[in-house]
């Protein structure tokens, strides 16, 4: 099965060269990396998922998720989340139509959900800390603080690396590199939504309605 | 509030002149020696005016073979740090006994388990594997580069720096004393307020993101670069088994990270993941430390198989035998090496249920070991056998390797494991199998590839007597452990009370200097080879009688590699090119496209240094500014478009023109 096009010696050598190649190499290869890049990524989230799932019941006699979560602050926090997803998925269809000024416009109100979801984010972590819930208190918290923080600056990352996106396609317009790179931001900025769901689920849902 | 802060504490955080160890007599004879060397070298490169070729050619240099030179070379010299500490630690043992208390306070003889284990493994097999496969993966695969020439490039700069900040806790504060895992709750803030964990810490994070990327790379390198004709199961065993690693590494590496960002906030945020009180749980560090430091085994091991298949098959002058049994096997260990984390905590007390069943899975990847073996004696039956150097080490790791095996595989029961955990037993084992297995691997792939490299061979008789002083070195030093380990005797002893080990000591303190031989020799084999350059030259390509397709282009190869890609009919490509009487194509040359060298590898390697350096002395001014600099280096380099050129068609037919002149005359 492997070696079934090997003539023995002897017989008229087939052709051993590309000879009229046009070399363009590193086109392809940039989808599949960030893909495992992103898998690299979700390992990380996946450890500290398992680290919440081993130290979330830990309150050390302090507060428990049904002593500080409020679903329904949580719920708008992930409304901004799911629908900068949507609105980034307009600005991939405007991309599309080679319409700079819509893809433009779309990816400026990603960033606007994306900067009110981190702020939302934070002000809920001043809200804890003032009711005597910060990330020391207990093995609970630190790994609540940890996996809910990390995801946090992520979508932060997003937002910068997004700005910077916004500014490269003002200078340069819809060109293959500006497409690829915009590719890429939305399987960040897609995966980002699905690992919320994840927290959203495991540590606010779980955590109160148990 | 002001009266607080003070300005020394503001500017240099906890770090004060105290901190530079000058009282102690070996630490400021180390720092003398290695400052005199560095103005050396240093002195060297400004003599012979190589400041811009050096950095032209090589800081900047995104070309996957002067890459993967780099971190061989890189790893060569971190083994000799790696292995000072040994001879340090063996001469230790073998005279710290009763009365005697030997040269090194235990204060001390921590830090250098600590800094030997994490060396040797973080920064001389990590980048000698690393660096192997970037030099020749994308060779044997027909291609010009890898996939992400720049992240290439960011990789090693960053492994380098995760090295230079091992380096630079010799002489700045201390290093870790918390064992090369840094286990909790002994790591942890309570126990190990110093710097030395944070200087760990920092170093594996910078060292880390480095191997992570380069490790996506070879990945979409190997699927998407192969060149045309060259399906999965022709791959050459090599590229396969660096395909396994780099899918170990993406899958490993990141638990790693994250393990370690766990305990910096431990540390630096008062958090309670792995502390004694709060509800943090230390057995949890062990797992998932684990869940890494297992498959961690693998990619530094299935290299060394990738480079002992080549080896065998091409001084044999035979086919590889069963070589889809060595992909399966190789696929098998890949897969294994995620479920057997436990068995280095049998005595953690999960029961035996649990402890059954890694067990199991441990004792089953000695069987696809097993074959890879019984394949690589199989091309050797009745092969034509040429004993050149790494064919040498291929028979020395047969040998050396199984009985590292099969001690993994007593140790694998947990009965067993309960006596012999943590003993010498073990730290015989494991040095059985990375000597045997890994260094030897590596070795056979310097010994293979330095033709390929610089276009002339090494020393043989050099190359020989490091064997032999390697070998037997190896099996005095370590066989002993074996003795001890059984008696009992535990590992990361700065003393003895029982005179009666001293004799076992002392064998393995003259094993270790035996080593020191075989190092020496390969140091010597390298000045000499170098000298005697013109007699060992190369001008074939194809030292060896090759059958991959590196040996297909020029020695060294040129920038591009080769002139028209290669189409692929056999896994053994050049020996099928050959068998079937190719003919080079000579005229008919296009422009090559290729990416251009950038500095910003460099750049944002320097500066991740001194983030570490900054957050490890608690200066948050510069930790801050750093940071910040760094993610200002990336945007801007993201906003250079223009990152690949063509070399001329002229550029190209006068290098192969070159060649077909150095054929003429080979």
């Amino acid at each position: 099965m492997m070696h079934t096009d090997t003539a023995p010696p002897g017989t008229a050598a087939p052709v051993y060269f590309v000879t009229d190649e046009e070399g363009h190499h590193s086109e392809g290869s940039t989808m599949l990396g960030f893909w495992l890049y992103l898998m690299s990524d979700c390992l990380i989230f996946a450890t500290l998922f398992a680290t919440y799932g081993v130290l979330g019941r830990n309150y050390a006699a302090g507060p428990s998720q049904k002593d500080l979560f409020d679903l329904s602050g949580i719920a708008v926090n992930t409304a901004m989340l799911l629908f900068s997803s949507i609105t980034y998925g307009f600005a991939m269809l405007e991309m599309d139509k080679d319409n700079r000024r819509g893809t433009q416009m779309w990816l400026a109100i990603t960033g606007l959900f994306g900067i009110a979801f981190v702020a939302l984010e934070i002000r809920e972590f001043v809200h804890l800390f003032h009711e005597g819930a910060p990330p020391w208190r207990s093995a609970f918290l630190s790994s609540f603080y940890t996996l809910v923080g990390t995801h946090g600056l992520h979508v932060s990352f997003g937002i910068l690396w997004l700005g910077t996106l916004m500014v490269q396609v003002r200078q340069h317009g819809l060109i293959a590199a500006n497409r690829r790179r915009l590719m890429c931001l939305s399987m960040f900025w897609h995966f980002l939504d699905l690992v919320w769901i994840g927290v959203f689920t495991v540590v606010y849902l779980i955590g109160v309605l148990e | 509030m002001f009266d607080n802060v003070n300005l020394q504490q503001l500017i240099f955080g906890r770090f004060t002149i105290d901190e530079i160890p000058y009282h102690e007599p070996i630490l400021v004879g180390t720092f003398v020696g290695v400052a005199v060397v560095g103005l050396a070298v240093l002195a060297t490169i400004t003599y012979f005016r190589f400041w811009g070729p050096l950095w032209r050619d090589w800081v900047t240099s995104i070309d996957h073979k002067k890459i993967g030179i780099m971190y061989c070379i890189f790893a060569l010299i971190m083994l000799l740090r790696g292995f000072a500490d040994a001879l340090m630690m063996r001469t230790q043992q073998a005279i710290a006994f009763g009365d005697q208390q030997g040269f090194l306070p235990p204060h001390h003889y921590d830090q250098i388990f600590t800094a030997h284990g994490m060396i040797m493994i973080f920064f001389v097999a990590m980048p000698f594997v690393t660096g192997l496969m970037n030099f020749a993966v994308p060779l044997q695969i027909g291609a010009r580069d890898v996939a992400f020439p720049f992240l290439n490039n960011f990789s090693f700069w960053m492994t380098v720096s995760g090295g230079m900040l091992v380096m630079v806790s010799l002489f700045v504060g201390e290093f870790s004393r918390a064992t090369w895992l840094a286990y909790p709750p002994l790591s942890g803030a309570a126990m190990s307020p110093g710097v030395g964990v944070d200087y760990y810490i920092w170093a594996l994070q910078i060292a880390g993101i480095g191997t992570t990327l380069s490790g996506i790379n070879l990945i979409a390198t190997i699927v998407k670069m192969r060149a045309p004709g060259l399906s999965m199961m022709k791959l050459p065993i090599f590229v396969w088994s660096s395909l396994c690693t780099n899918i170990l590494i993406v899958a490993a590496f990141p638990i790693l990270t994250a393990v370690l960002v766990l305990l910096s906030l431990d540390r630096y945020l008062g958090m309670h993941f792995f502390t004694n009180d709060l509800g943090g749980n230390s057995m949890l560090y062990f797992n998932l430390i684990w869940i890494w430091g297992h498959p961690e085994v693998y990619i530094l091991i299935l290299p060394a198989f990738g480079v002992f298949s080549e080896v065998t098959s091409t001084f044999c002058g035979k086919r590889l035998f069963g070589y889809t049994s060595m992909v399966y096997a190789l696929v098998v260990i890949t897969i294994l090496a995620y479920l057997v984390w436990l068995h280095h905590f049998f005595t953690m007390g999960s029961g035996a249920d649990v402890n059954s069943f890694f067990g199991i899975t441990t004792m089953i990847i000695s069987i696809p070991t097993g074959a890879k073996i019984f394949n690589w004696m199989f091309t050797m039956y009745r092969g034509r056998i040429r004993f050149e150097v790494p064919m040498m080490w291929v028979v020395a790791f047969i040998v050396t390797f199984v009985i590292g095996g099969m001690t993994g595989v007593l140790l694998a029961v947990p009965p067993a494991d309960f006596v012999l955990h943590n003993s010498l037993f073990l730290i015989a084992h494991f040095h059985n199998v990375i000597i045997g297995g890994v260094l030897f691997g590596m070795f056979a792939g310097v010994t293979f590839w330095f033709p390929k490299a610089f276009g002339f061979k090494l020393d043989e008789f050099w190359g020989k007597m490091a064997l032999y002083l390697w070998v037997s070195g190896f099996y005095l030093a370590f066989m002993p452990l074996y003795v001890l380990g059984l008696m009992g005797v535990t590992r990361r002893m700065q003393h003895f009370d029982d005179p009666s080990l001293q004799p076992w000591f002392i064998a393995a303190a003259l094993g270790a200097l035996l080593i020191a031989g075989g190092i020496g020799s390969q140091i010597i084999m390298f000045v000499v080879s170098i000298r005697r350059r013109e007699e060992l030259r190369d001008l074939t390509g194809d030292p060896w009688g090759g059958r991959t397709l590196e040996w297909s282009t020029s020695s060294p190869p040129p920038d591009y590699n080769f002139a028209f890609t290669p189409v692929v009919h056999d896994s053994d490509a050049w020996w099928d090119m050959k068998a079937r009487g190719f003919s080079r194509p000579m005229t008919g040359y296009k422009p090559i496209h290729m990416p251009k060298n950038t500095a910003t590898g460099a750049i944002l390697a320097a500066l991740s240094f001194i983030l570490g350096f900054a957050m490890v002395w608690y200066i948050w001014w510069l930790a801050a500014l750093s940071f910040v600099a760094i993610i200002g280096t990336a945007i801007f380099h993201t906003f250079n478009y223009d990152r690949e050129y063509y070399i001329p068609a002229e550029t190209v037919s006068r290098e192969e023109a070159k060649r077909t002149r150095e054929l003429e005359l080979a």
